[in-house]
């Protein structure tokens, strides 16, 4: 005999209480922005598609998305293998275990705000420690107030210098979970490092690999504070990423209707991203 | 294939040791011959995966040498010695096929497709996984995982040697058996030296024709599994082999051996050992298999029965001291006062825990 029990709903019903006020209401709330039009005073008309229809027709929408992915592209690019190849040549062992890892784990202990001033600092031409030695030492014209390429510079250096270190963290997790039979029976096989690192570690540190790809996409696509700090966007709209955009689109013009139309058409982008990384990355695993 | 030579084989994980007790191998002298299989067998810690580690070129030891058919190999790295080695736990490379990894060790030394193909197909035969080969490494079991690290040992020609450290010690029971055959079996086609790695006793007695016994480094025996079991050199290889292990009782030397003052009779005379003195520890040593219920011979209570199916062991307390005998047909019951009787060929002395009789010459 079964016994059917409904008590079990009333254990999760706090869950579902948080999940409505930190995600399900605002994103309600953006939902109906993005569907009306209001000139303040809870006045709304109905609009319909129009906003979305609006942001995927509109030039500056594309040129925002353009240069979203070319920054997730080039951090990522960068980043991996960086991050794997920094991983591979720290010690597994000894004394210089804690040292490296705690050296690794600083850049990301800083607040995002604090990395975009500090870099902002760092590269003044005349006085920060980095622009001097550009401008006046080796005698390059970089000022990334001026010069759309010296931003771009700028703001993916300080990513990698800021987030590859969360790759490196994962890679190693992953490294240092091989046992040693597998470098052993390798050596006797006759594998070359090439051989090593083709079969054994890169397998081995798959998991971790496909979350530390998922969580740089998904903190590169949705950056904000860094570069909002670091260039506000410029010069010119050279560094306006998709939610500089948005908040400009938002907060500046106070487009309420077309702002809340990009921020879902954003979510969906991300999502969609998200999940074809990750059906990529998985799909040996099930066979 | 060849005969291996371990010479003066010393090693140590401290950078400069200076006690005995700072080696974990102390001075190794064995031959291991072509074609045998033998198995090293010790309790956890002994310094067997050491001299394995060794022999593959994994670990470079502190003093000694290493030969293979005469040629010093010391130094060389493990893929320069051609030997195969089997670990504890299954390593399959999970990316690739059952058959890539069969090919892996050969394509690694640059051999042509053709003689891959046709030696992988052999050894998967005798292994029976032919029917696996294309599928991924990854979703095996764990005998199947073992069956091709194995594999990938036996698929080189020219091998040496192949090692095995504990290999069935993440395998179910049941197939543990079929395992430990299909080994001996391989061992009878393939003709390769062999060399076991185990702690424990059934595997190396059923695999080997030469046990190698180790205990803190050093070797304590190297024999048949007939001859660890019947003349044991030393009090340890009494107890670590059989089940349960050899009765060790102390005893004082006169002219004759006596057990708290009774008199037992020895298996033949003491060996010479040049001083003509005995100094030391004395202990009488004897199988449990070889200590009868009789109406003669030293008082003992019994203490304990334990029916293991095939026999029967008793118990007994003698003249204050824990004796087992292992008997067969019907057990005196616990508490019984009964009378234990010694083979005598089977009465051996251990003086200092080294065997010191040998048996009776003109028998």
């Amino acid at each position: 005999m079964k016994t059917e029990n409904q008590k079990a709903w009333f254990f999760v019903l706090p869950v579902l209480l948080l999940v409505a006020f930190n995600a399900l209401i605002p994103m309600m709330t953006v939902v109906n922005y993005s569907v009306q039009e209001t000139f303040g005073d809870n006045v709304f008309f109905w609009q319909g598609l129009d906003w979305f229809e609006q942001i995927l027709r509109s030039d500056r929408f594309h040129a925002a998305l353009g240069r979203q992915f070319l920054f997730t592209f080039l951090i990522l690019v960068i980043e991996v293998p960086l991050g794997i190849a920094i991983a591979l040549s720290m010690p597994r062992k000894g004394i210089w275990v804690p040292v490296c890892l705690v050296l690794m784990a600083l850049p990301m202990l800083i607040p995002w705000n604090v990395v975009g001033a500090m870099w902002n600092i760092f590269t003044l031409p005349d006085i920060g420690l980095l622009g001097y030695f550009l401008n006046h030492t080796l005698g390059l014209n970089y000022d990334m107030t001026q010069d759309p390429i010296a931003a771009w510079v700028t703001i993916v250096t300080m990513d990698v210098w800021h987030w590859t270190s969360l790759v490196v963290l994962l890679s190693y997790a992953g490294l240092v979970s091989i046992p040693d039979a597998y470098y052993q029976a390798a050596k006797i096989d006759g594998a070359s490092n090439w051989s090593v690192f083709r079969y054994i570690q890169l397998p081995k540190m798959k998991t971790v690999l496909t979350i530390a790809i998922l969580l740089r996409f998904m903190d590169s696509f949705n950056i904000y504070t860094e570069p909002f700090v670091l260039t506000g966007g410029g010069p010119g709209n050279s560094t306006t990423l998709l939610s500089i955009d948005l908040v400009k689109i938002a907060l500046g013009q106070f487009d309420l209707g077309p702002a809340a139309a990009m921020s879902l058409i954003y979510f969906a982008i991300t999502l969609l991203v998200s999940w074809l990384f990750y059906t990529l990355m998985t799909k040996d695993d099930l066979n | 294939m060849a005969k291996i030579t371990l010479s003066k084989l010393r090693h140590s994980y401290l950078s400069n040791p200076r006690s005995d007790s700072d080696y974990a191998l102390k001075e190794i002298d064995l031959d291991w011959n072509d074609g045998g299989a033998y198995a090293l067998l010790g309790p956890s810690g002994c310094g067997k995966s050491t001299l394995l580690n060794i022999i593959s070129g994994l670990l470079v030891p502190s003093e000694g040498q290493i030969l293979f058919d005469g040629k010093d190999v010391t130094r060389l790295p493990p893929d320069q010695r051609n030997i195969a080695q089997v670990f504890q736990f299954p390593v399959i490379y999970d990316t690739m096929t059952v058959y890539d990894n069969l090919a892996f060790p050969l394509r690694n030394r640059g051999r042509d497709e053709a003689t891959v193909e046709k030696r992988v197909m052999a050894i998967a035969e005798m292994l029976e996984v032919t029917e696996m080969l294309h599928q991924k490494a990854a979703g095996l079991s764990p005998d199947n995982k073992q069956k091709i690290s194995m594999g990938r040992g036996l698929v080189r020609e020219d091998v040496n040697v192949v090692m095995f450290d504990e290999p069935l010690t993440v395998i179910d029971p049941h197939l543990k058996w079929k395992l430990r055959s299909k080994l001996k079996e391989l061992h009878q086609r393939v003709r390769a030296t062999m060399i076991y790695v185990t702690h424990d006793q059934t595997e190396a007695l059923t695999f080997a024709d030469q046990v190698v016994v180790m205990q803190q480094g050093e070797v304590v025996q190297i024999g048949t599994p007939v001859e660890l079991f019947e003349r044991p050199t030393h009090t340890f290889v009494g107890h670590f082999i059989g089940s349960p292990g050899m009765n060790i009782l102390p005893c004082t030397v006169d002219g004759d051996a006596r057990i708290e003052g009774h008199p037992i009779p020895l298996e033949g005379p003491l060996r010479d050992t040049g001083s003509g003195q005995l100094t030391g520890r004395t202990e009488i040593g004897i199988r449990p298999e070889f200590v009868a219920l009789n109406d003669t011979g030293l008082p003992a209570t019994v203490t304990k029965v334990s029916d293991v199916g095939r026999h029967i062991v008793v118990e007994c307390s003698c003249l204050g001291h824990k004796v087992n005998a292992v008997i067969e047909g019907a057990a005196p019951e616990k508490g019984a006062e009964v009378h234990l009787d010694f083979r005598k060929e089977q009465t051996r002395l251990y003086v200092d825990g080294w065997l010191a009789t040998e048996p009776e010459q003109n028998a």
